[in-house]
């Protein structure tokens, strides 16, 4: 039989996964994938919750999420194509100047 | 029964998927990878009988930001990324947060547990009937009172993101 604590497992495997990969990858692209992955770990528990409480609140503020994130990737992949262009890279680790 | 086969398939699915997508060395091939686990999750939700945010989540995350995220792959340089190192040296930082908020959770299902009342983990889920018109259900929300002035806002986010987007992305400022 399935608990709510299952859905909270998952949820919390796949925040701990997008963490390590926020913290530990170095190409840029893949850290906003990562966060993405951790938008999404958010939802499975907003959505779970909603399904525990036979209210629909959680679902409206996952749409919410869903659009933050979509935002989010359209400003950062932006920011991105702007930093290769002047720098010749992804790489985190290089991007340690506000201008140059 | 039925439910708790879908439930392991689509979380084991989307935890392999989302392992593979942080320690592949390709982005295009993680890029791949954050698809199936996005599409794991939207089984979740359509398990969870959420299927206005299973279309939603398949539409926008997958039609749309995975779309966007394999154009700029493909505008920046792979080969050189490619044999350049993937990890950064704060891998001892990754384990320590991980183990803290593991941790963290643990303690708080363990404090939770220990009451003998009924609480929020071994309540039982309310009757799928009353999410029933999901779609129709998700709208009356969005567009009700406490709902209504986050929904515009939304809009107005939606808008200045993307002028902000095709601002960074334009050749000459």
């Amino acid at each position: 039989m399935l608990s709510i604590s299952h859905y909270l497992v998952l949820s919390l495997a796949l925040f701990t996964i997008g963490v390590i990969g926020v913290v530990t990858r170095r190409n840029v692209i893949i850290i906003l994938m990562s966060i993405e992955l951790i938008l999404n770990a958010v939802n499975i528990n907003l959505v779970a919750f909603s399904r525990l409480m036979g209210s629909v609140n959680g679902q409206v503020f996952a749409i919410f999420v869903i659009t933050d994130a979509a935002a989010e990737a359209a400003v950062g992949l932006g920011i991105i194509i702007a930093f290769f262009r002047n720098r010749e890279t992804v790489l985190e680790d290089e991007m340690d100047l506000l201008k140059w | 029964m039925l439910d708790s086969i879908f439930f392991y398939f689509f979380a084991g699915l989307a935890v392999v998927s989302a392992i593979l997508m942080v320690t592949r060395r390709n982005a295009v091939h993680s890029a791949i990878f954050l698809v199936t686990a996005l599409l794991a999750t939207a089984g979740i939700f359509l398990q969870l009988h959420a299927e206005f945010l299973f279309i939603v989540q398949v539409i926008l995350y997958v039609g749309g930001i995975m779309v966007l995220f394999v154009f700029v792959i493909m505008l920046v340089n792979l080969d050189v990324a490619v044999r350049q190192m993937r990890f950064n040296r704060m891998w001892v930082v990754g384990l320590l947060l991980t183990l803290a908020l593991g941790a963290q959770v643990y303690m708080v299902y363990r404090y939770v547990r220990m009451g003998d009342a009924p609480s929020l983990f071994n309540m039982a889920p309310a009757p799928a009937a009353q999410l029933e018109p999901n779609t129709q259900l998700i709208g009356q929300a969005l567009f009700s009172d406490p709902y209504v002035l986050p929904f515009e806002l939304a809009s107005i986010l939606l808008l200045v993101s993307m002028i902000g987007a095709v601002v960074m992305a334009k050749r000459k400022v």
